[in-house]
């Protein structure tokens, strides 16, 4: 499986402390929930 | 982590399914022209009851919210409501797949006062004519007498599956009519070439332009209609991708379970090729869904191949790995519906060798396999 | 949603998975992935009694990342996964 790259991490907010690394902005537009269809998958009935 | 990403990280597989498939007969009433298990006689291997009610304890401890259950007919099996009345005590929400001929006036009733259930009737046609000459004689009544009952019950919000073929693509606006006068929910999914739909899926498979027709209808009418995510290989005809995962499930998110016990990526690659074990194996499904090779294999990163090139691969992931694999075309290489046209050289390519027989052929012996058209 | 004490509805689901958690709802059947450790702790750690900020500072959550906080729980309420 392919390194997820952007996941944020607490390494991540540690960086972000020493360097403006992550903006508000972008911690702002963290996606943490995402509703799926459960008819939304491929395979099945 | 955004939507790609998600889908990334679930094209490496969970620790368990989220949704499968479970067939748990290959007993059938009807035998519909693509039927994609080949249904029709009992296999006499199938599972008891005891070792039905295993697997469910197995997907309790898994934490699968739900399954789909289908066949053949299930209803034909005497432990019908004894397995779903068990799969729901465990907490195993069910959805089953049927031609509705075991759905009479009690049994909706019945039906109606479960809990967590769910029912989608097949039905590929807005008429006796079109739906029967895939489904056989009888079977349009059959589905429309088995809806009225369940609305006569106040079942509420069924499904109602369709397979988009070549002769029912005009038909959709009348599905969803008539899926609206009873109340249903509309769901239409994509033709594979597996089971008996391998002898019938070149003269049943949409056009290129039926194909856009499809997508068309959905991008419009589609908000409420489900898919299965099934059409995701036409995400390469336009700028909005279809709602869905977008992605083959097969083996990382969903499976199947067959009557038998044995455990396929999915229902419509029922072959050798795409067995990953049996539930009869030590360790159970369990071991299998997490430690068998094929799985492990199909959630390893999967190469592009003859696709890498083209711009529209993103969207389409490169299609169905059942409609390549049953028309021969090699599981990197282009569908054989791609939309842009690759998969006519490659279905070009594969008509000079015999293309993979469907596996477990559990038609009765009196159906005379009609081969239509190049194979 | 600051002040909101919310708490996981009785008829959901909570699945661990490698990134996070797959929330489930028996009764409205919706399916939602919570794409992050962290969201899962906060929604594990709502009881109904402390408000989300006081459940966002007890989990440790910086103040930086709150409003995607604020966004996702926002999303589970409306879906019926909290209440």
């Amino acid at each position: 499986m392919s390194e997820p790259t952007d996941t944020i991490s607490q390494a991540d907010f540690d960086e972000a402390g020493a360097a403006p690394t992550k903006s508000a902005v972008e911690l702002n537009e963290e996606l943490l929930v995402e509703e799926i269809s459960i008819d939304g998958m491929c395979g099945v009935y | 982590m955004s939507k790609t990403q998600l889908v990334e990280q679930l094209k490496g597989g969970l620790d368990a399914p989220i949704c499968l498939t479970w067939e748990l007969t290959y007993a059938c009433n009807l035998e519909c022209v693509h039927c994609l298990s080949s249904s029709g006689q009992r296999d006499p291997r199938e599972l008891t009851t005891d070792e039905a009610k295993a697997v469910l304890d197995e997907l309790h401890d898994l934490q699968v919210f739900y399954i789909n259950i289908g066949g053949g007919e299930p209803m034909i099996r005497r432990d019908f409501f004894e397995l779903l009345e068990y799969s729901i005590s465990r907490g195993i929400g069910v959805k089953f797949s049927t031609n509705g001929a075991f759905i009479d006036a009690t049994k909706a009733k019945r039906l109606t006062e479960m809990d967590y259930l769910d029912i989608q009737i097949s039905l590929d046609g807005t008429d006796a004519v079109t739906n029967d000459a895939v489904r056989g004689e009888g079977s349009y009544d059959t589905a429309i007498t088995a809806m009225q009952h369940l609305q006569d019950a106040g079942f509420g919000e069924f499904k109602i599956s369709v397979v988009v073929t070549r002769h029912n693509v005009d038909q959709l606006d009348k599905f969803k009519a008539l899926a609206d006068e009873y109340g249903a929910q509309l769901r239409i999914t994509r033709l594979r070439p597996s089971g008996r739909g391998a002898d019938s899926w070149h003269d049943l498979h949409p056009t290129q332009a039926q194909q856009r027709q499809i997508y068309d209808w959905l991008i419009l009418n589609g908000e409420n209609v489900l898919t299965g995510d099934s059409f995701f290989h036409l995400n390469a005809l336009g700028e909005e991708p279809l709602p869905g995962l977008n992605m083959c499930g097969a083996g990382r998110v969903v499976c199947l379970i067959d009557p038998i016990g044995d455990v396929y990526a999915c229902p419509f690659v029922i072959h050798d090729e795409f067995k990953a074990g049996s539930v009869r194996d030590e360790g159970g499904f369990s071991h299998v869904w997490k430690q068998s090779d094929l799985f492990t294999e199909l959630r390893e990163p999967q190469s592009a191949g003859a696709c890498a090139s083209c711009g529209s691969y993103d969207a389409c992931q490169g299609g169905c790995m059942a409609a390549k694999f049953f028309t021969g075309i090699p599981l990197d290489g282009p569908d054989p519906e791609c939309v842009s046209g690759h998969g006519e050289a490659a279905l070009l390519a594969a008509s000079s060798i015999q293309a993979p027989k469907p596996m477990m052929d559990h038609s009765k012996p009196s159906r005379v396999a009609v081969t239509i058209g190049r194979r | 949603m600051l002040d909101a004490t919310l708490t996981l509805h009785p008829q959901v689901a909570l699945r661990p998975e490698p990134f996070g958690a797959l929330a489930y709802h028996y009764g409205n059947r919706k399916l939602i992935f919570l794409k992050h450790p962290d969201v899962v702790r906060v929604v594990e750690s709502l009881d109904g009694t402390a408000t989300v900020a006081e459940t966002l500072a007890a989990c440790h959550i910086d103040e930086a990342r709150w409003p995607s906080f604020e966004q996702a729980l926002t999303n589970l309420q409306t879906s019926e996964m909290l209440q």
